[in-house]
């Protein structure tokens, strides 16, 4: 079992996740390059934070035909774990492998901050560690995090439990003030209709050591630990 | 041969810059102007090879799958020879 | 060569270039007696440029200290660098582009964060860190009449909004796509920075001790290898720009904002870093300021060797370019390479992966000249020597100036008798100098590539850790600019002791310095003489604190319609922990803890105290004078006094530390509050002078910290060994912020109400219409 993280040429959290993926969740894991069809026979595929093509046109607008993207279609397509952090998010909603798309923010600025999210479906692959309804405080940095999609998607994702996190208070409530970018629902991440391609928001990999001030992301790479070993 | 493709947010999906331009407009004195809707404008030059039919649905295309986001976009284009 | 194909010179050209007619005799004398070309002419004139030769400051800079046992390369370089332990090293430095920032804030400011990108990735680091130091105008009219200026008008606060928003958003674009943490710096506000903004980068990269690059040319007949974004006509001269003799047509006369690309600049840190891996590389400089001509001239200068280029090999992105132009040309992302002949093929690979132009442009030679060629011809070939050792060097006349201020406390000023004085503290709260900046740095990402223990808002200094190694880094910028206005010696010495006094308020040990030197024009004898007083005063006090200043950068004529800036240095500091967990943050962490005033001095009579609030943030805030003097620093002391809280730190004894400054005692105590709610209850003693005196004034030398009790003995030995005073004043209390003095309550209030006043205040005053 091995984690597989894609480098894009302006991925820059590539690194951050590889380190928390072999630093600290202790996993096998390898870099996979957007050029390369091969995802070298990984269980699960991260695609990280960034501007992965300068995000120029739009995020993860690029991104979405690159040789590495057509195999994790296929990847996801048979089941294999796949998991989008930020950047990753919006490409695997380019991508066509999750609904909806990420456009800019409601306050039109960049924000990096510590956000809370509820865990709404715990039963996932990336989840399964968490307690349902339990805050994560998890940090956000962000130009282009606000979740949209039409009703009837919104509606699909309610029903079938594919909203994953949701913006919240500390307290857990999902008022609108602590919707940090204008997402639809406070939606901070989402799943497919299989929960094996998970696309969020906040940087798990910038709260998995105490040193960085908190441990709370961690839970989605000690889950996903759990879901391989499980295999 | 000259492609212009205009690319703006769906009608459905909030448009933030195009709010707060409109904002900024009011209170610039400007009142009757209801709504700013901010979009995307591409100029793509043809070479000369290419037919205006294989031109119309290229662009097409082109817009469509990479420089729009149909989730929350819609385009439309001019060719100009 | 033929020189005379191209227009001769006229002595309008020669001014339009910048050049004295004394300075164009000289460069025909170091000809050999010709007639620059054209080119030739552009190339002096960017290389003998204030900017590129120094040549006004040179001769005060050489005093600056520069080495120490940890110095591993000092000013010359792209930037300094230090040894950090464990085999690491790391490169820093501080650049100002405060002009182009003025002209277009947002391009201005991100092309300032990429140049100093590129000089640390130069020498082979990996950037790991950047801040800022960032001074504009007023943002909001001042809470009381200024008697000095009749106050700002409210276009130019509008001005001030949008040159501010404009930056901000400049350095996050650049940095958060770069991919590189923020971890903050400063911002400050004064009337004589409407029109002048100042906008100082400061980055920092580590790399592996044995690893580093130089910008140095060697091995004649080495390929030189261009890469990057391709060439455009952005940045050139725009006075040159202007004559009609040697431009293509109307579309390049308009001088052009530099653009900055940090997608390409990524491609080109990664595709850099792993051609230098190959060990084929040689030598590396970036093209910043005068682009092409300075990497050739100045790398063929430190080997001692020359460069020939054919300019009809650089990547060019307009066409019918002049080599007037293409070496003149400030594009942005570009880098100059010398590889080992033969191993081109491994350096092209590489850039070919990360889909970057790379494109061999001449070779190294054994001739010490910079040789340029354009269509087989030669347009430029002029001795290195030239460019850089012989570019001319001015003692520019140097003459006493006073500060247009009173030095005794006007008759007018009435301090308050002992009351409520919770008011003035939240009015100071909330005054632009004072007040939260998280409007800013929640625009900047402080936390890619997982290494900010201490991120913005956090500390006194940003910290992060070095993966694979228990140490840490930290790094702080400062500068306070009315008090070198008012005594620019002694105010610099404040921006050294105070840089390293919040590395050291974080736990570590202040390694080196750089300095980012704003000033006005240098050809008017008292901005000379404000530049040397401050030189010395840097001097004095990198001495006593055994600080060496590694590199910087010199930023003259700030000014606008005659008036100059505050003579206005910023230091940057950067510190080394042995164990980056032992790091102390600056707020306190629970109830029930005592609070100790570290001081290094003891405090001055009332006298002192007196012509020293004249220069605080209190009178210029809310009693709208400054006058006197900053505060008296004693340098030994200072130096005792970080030594003793930095062991306090490594003992485990201390939850909490944060310098005492601007603002004074009650403010620190406030911003020490504001993260857990935990407020204080304190007691102090007037010694019969004003209340304002006490919880105001900013006497130097001071460190709140806050530790469990049993620790109080034990941290007052330390500070008598090191001859420090360390007095409890209190005792930290949930949620209340409750200060007495003799015996009398003066602050009383919920910390709540003291963090919304602090936090607010810059978001509303950047959404409010300005009230005049």
């Amino acid at each position: 079992m091995k984690f597989g993280v894609i480098v894009f040429p302006g991925s820059n959290c590539d690194h951050d996740a590889f380190w928390t993926v072999e630093q600290v969740a202790k996993q096998p894991v390898c870099f996979l390059w957007h050029e390369s069809h091969d995802l070298e026979n990984c269980d699960v595929i991260i695609v990280p934070g960034g501007f992965a093509y300068g995000d120029y046109l739009r995020t993860g607008a690029i991104a979405k035909f690159s040789p590495v993207m057509d195999s994790v279609s296929s990847f996801a397509a048979a089941g294999g774990l796949v998991l989008g952090i930020c950047n990753g998010f919006q490409i695997l909603c380019e991508a066509g492998l999750l609904p909806g798309a990420l456009i800019r923010n409601t306050g039109l600025k960049y924000i990096c901050k510590p956000v809370s999210v509820r865990v709404e479906n715990a039963d996932t692959p990336f989840t399964s560690s968490c307690e349902e309804r339990q805050v994560l405080t998890i940090p956000i940095g962000h130009m282009e995090g606000n979740y949209f999609c039409d009703d009837a998607t919104l509606a699909r994702l309610q029903r079938d439990k594919q909203i994953v996190f949701r913006y919240c208070t500390a307290d857990g409530e999902t008022t609108p003030d602590a919707n940090p970018n204008g997402s639809v629902d406070n939606i901070a991440g989402i799943c497919n209709p299989g929960g094996n391609v998970l696309g969020m928001m906040p940087h798990p990999e910038r709260a998995s050591e105490p040193e960085l001030g908190g441990t709370d992301g961690f839970q989605i790479f000690q889950s996903l630990a759990g879901a391989l070993a499980a295999k | 041969m000259k492609a212009y493709v205009y690319v703006s947010p769906k009608k459905s999906v909030l448009d933030p810059q195009g709010q707060t331009i409109q904002r900024a407009l009011k209170k610039l004195g400007y009142q009757g102007f209801d709504e700013v809707r901010q979009g995307k404008y591409f100029e793509l030059t043809l070479n000369s090879g290419v037919t205006r039919t294989q031109a119309e649905a290229d662009v097409e295309r082109i817009a469509n799958n990479v420089l729009s986001n149909p989730v929350i976009e819609e385009f439309r284009f001019t060719l100009e020879e | 060569m033929n020189p005379v194909t191209e227009n001769s010179i006229s002595p309008e050209l020669i001014r339009e270039h910048g050049l004295t007619s004394e300075e164009y005799e000289k460069i025909k004398r170091l000809l050999g007696g010709r007639e620059p070309t054209i080119t030739e002419l552009g190339i002096f004139s960017v290389m003998w440029s204030e900017h590129c030769s120094y040549k006004s400051s040179r001769v005060h800079l050489k005093r600056l200290p520069t080495r120490s046992r940890n110095v591993v390369q000092g000013p010359g370089e792209n930037a300094g660098i230090i040894d950090v332990g464990d085999g690491w090293a790391c490169a820093f430095k501080i650049e100002s582009h405060n002009h182009p920032s003025f002209v277009e804030p947002f391009q201005g400011a991100a092309t300032g964060v990429g140049g100093i990108l590129r000089d640390i990735f130069t020498m082979g680091a990996r950037p790991v860190a950047v801040m800022d130091s960032l001074r504009f105008g007023p943002i909001a009219a001042a809470t009381a009449a200024s008697e000095n200026r009749g106050g700002t008008a409210k276009s130019e606060i509008h001005k001030n909004h949008s040159l501010l928003e404009g930056v901000v958003g400049g350095i996050a674009s650049y940095g958060n796509c770069f991919g590189v943490p923020n971890l903050g710096g400063e911002v400050k506000f004064e009337a004589c920075y409407s029109g002048n903004p100042l906008v100082n980068a400061f980055a920092l990269g580590l790399v592996r001790r044995d690893e580093i690059y130089y910008a140095k040319a060697a091995g004649v007949g080495n390929p030189v290898i261009y890469v990057g974004a391709k060439t455009g006509r952005d940045g050139i001269h725009g006075a040159t720009m202007a004559s009609e003799e040697f431009s293509e047509g109307s579309e390049a006369k308009r001088p052009n904002v530099q653009v900055g690309d940090p997608f390409m600049e990524k491609l080109l840190l990664e595709a850099c870093l792993e051609a230098l891996q190959t060990g084929a590389v040689v030598g590396i400089q970036d093209m910043g300021a005068a682009g092409l001509t300075c990497s050739t001239c100045e790398m063929g200068a430190r080997g001692h060797l020359g460069m020939e280029i054919e300019l009809d090999r650089v990547p060019q992105r307009e066409a019918g370019m002049t080599p007037y132009e293409i070496m003149l040309s400030e594009s942005q992302e570009r880098m100059l390479l010398v590889v080992t002949k033969g191993r081109e093929d491994e350096v092209f690979r590489i850039f070919e992966k990360w889909g970057l132009d790379a494109a061999e442009i001449g070779f190294v030679t054994d001739s010490d000249t910079m040789r340029v060629l354009h269509h087989q011809e030669v347009v430029a070939e002029i001795p290195n020597p030239a460019l850089t050792d012989d570019a001319p060097l001015y003692r520019r006349p140097s003459e006493r100036w006073e500060a247009e201020v009173p030095r005794e406390m006007p008759a007018h000023i009435r301090l308050s008798s002992p009351g409520d004085m919770t008011p003035q503290l939240e009015r100071l709260l909330a005054s632009p100098n004072i007040c939260g900046k998280r409007w800013v740095w929640e625009q900047y990402d402080h936390m890619v590539q997982t290494n900010t223990v201490q991120g913005p808002g956090a500390g006194d200094a940003g910290v992060i850790r070095i993966k694979g190694s228990q140490r840490g880094l930290a790094m702080a910028l400062d500068g306070n600019s009315r008090w070198c206005y008012l005594d620019p010696r002694l105010g610099a010495m404040h921006a050294v002791a105070e840089a390293a006094r919040k590395v050291a308020c974080v736990g570590a040990r202040p390694l080196g310095a750089t300095n980012c030197l704003n000033f006005g024009n240098p050809e008017k004898p008292h901005i000379i003489w404000q530049f040397s007083q401050v030189i010395d005063g840097i001097t004095k006090a990198c001495e006593e604190l055994d600080l060496p200043i590694t590199g910087g950068n010199v930023s003259f004529y700030n000014e606008t319609l005659g008036e100059g800036i505050y003579p206005t240095p910023v230091l940057g500091v950067v510190g080394v922990l042995e164990d980056v967990h032992r790091t102390v943050f600056s707020h306190f962490k629970g109830p029930g803890r005592a609070i100790v005033l570290l001081r290094g001095s003891e405090p001055g009579d009332a006298t002192d105290a007196e012509l020293e609030f004249g220069s605080s943030e209190y009178a210029k805030e809310l009693l709208g004078t400054v006058w006197g003097f900053p505060p008296a620093l004693e340098l030994e002391k200072e130096a005792a006094l970080q030594k003793a809280v930095i062991e306090m730190i490594d003992s485990a004894l201390l939850e909490s530390a944060h310098d005492c400054a601007d603002g004074g005692l009650a403010v620190a105590l406030a911003e020490s509050s504001f993260a857990h709610n935990i407020g204080v209850r304190v007691d102090l003693t007037s010694d019969g002078l004003a209340a304002e005196f006490v919880l105001f004034g900013e006497d130097a030398s001071r460190i709140v910290i806050s530790c469990d009790r049993s620790y109080v003995s034990r941290i007052q030995q330390v500070a008598v060994r090191y001859g420090v005073f360390a007095d409890i004043i209190g005792e930290t209390k949930a949620g209340e912020f409750d200060i007495a003095m003799d015996g009398r309550a003066v602050i009383f209030a919920d910390v709540a109400r003291l963090r919304q006043a602090y936090e607010s205040a810059l978001e509303t005053a950047l959404t409010a219409e300005p009230g005049r």
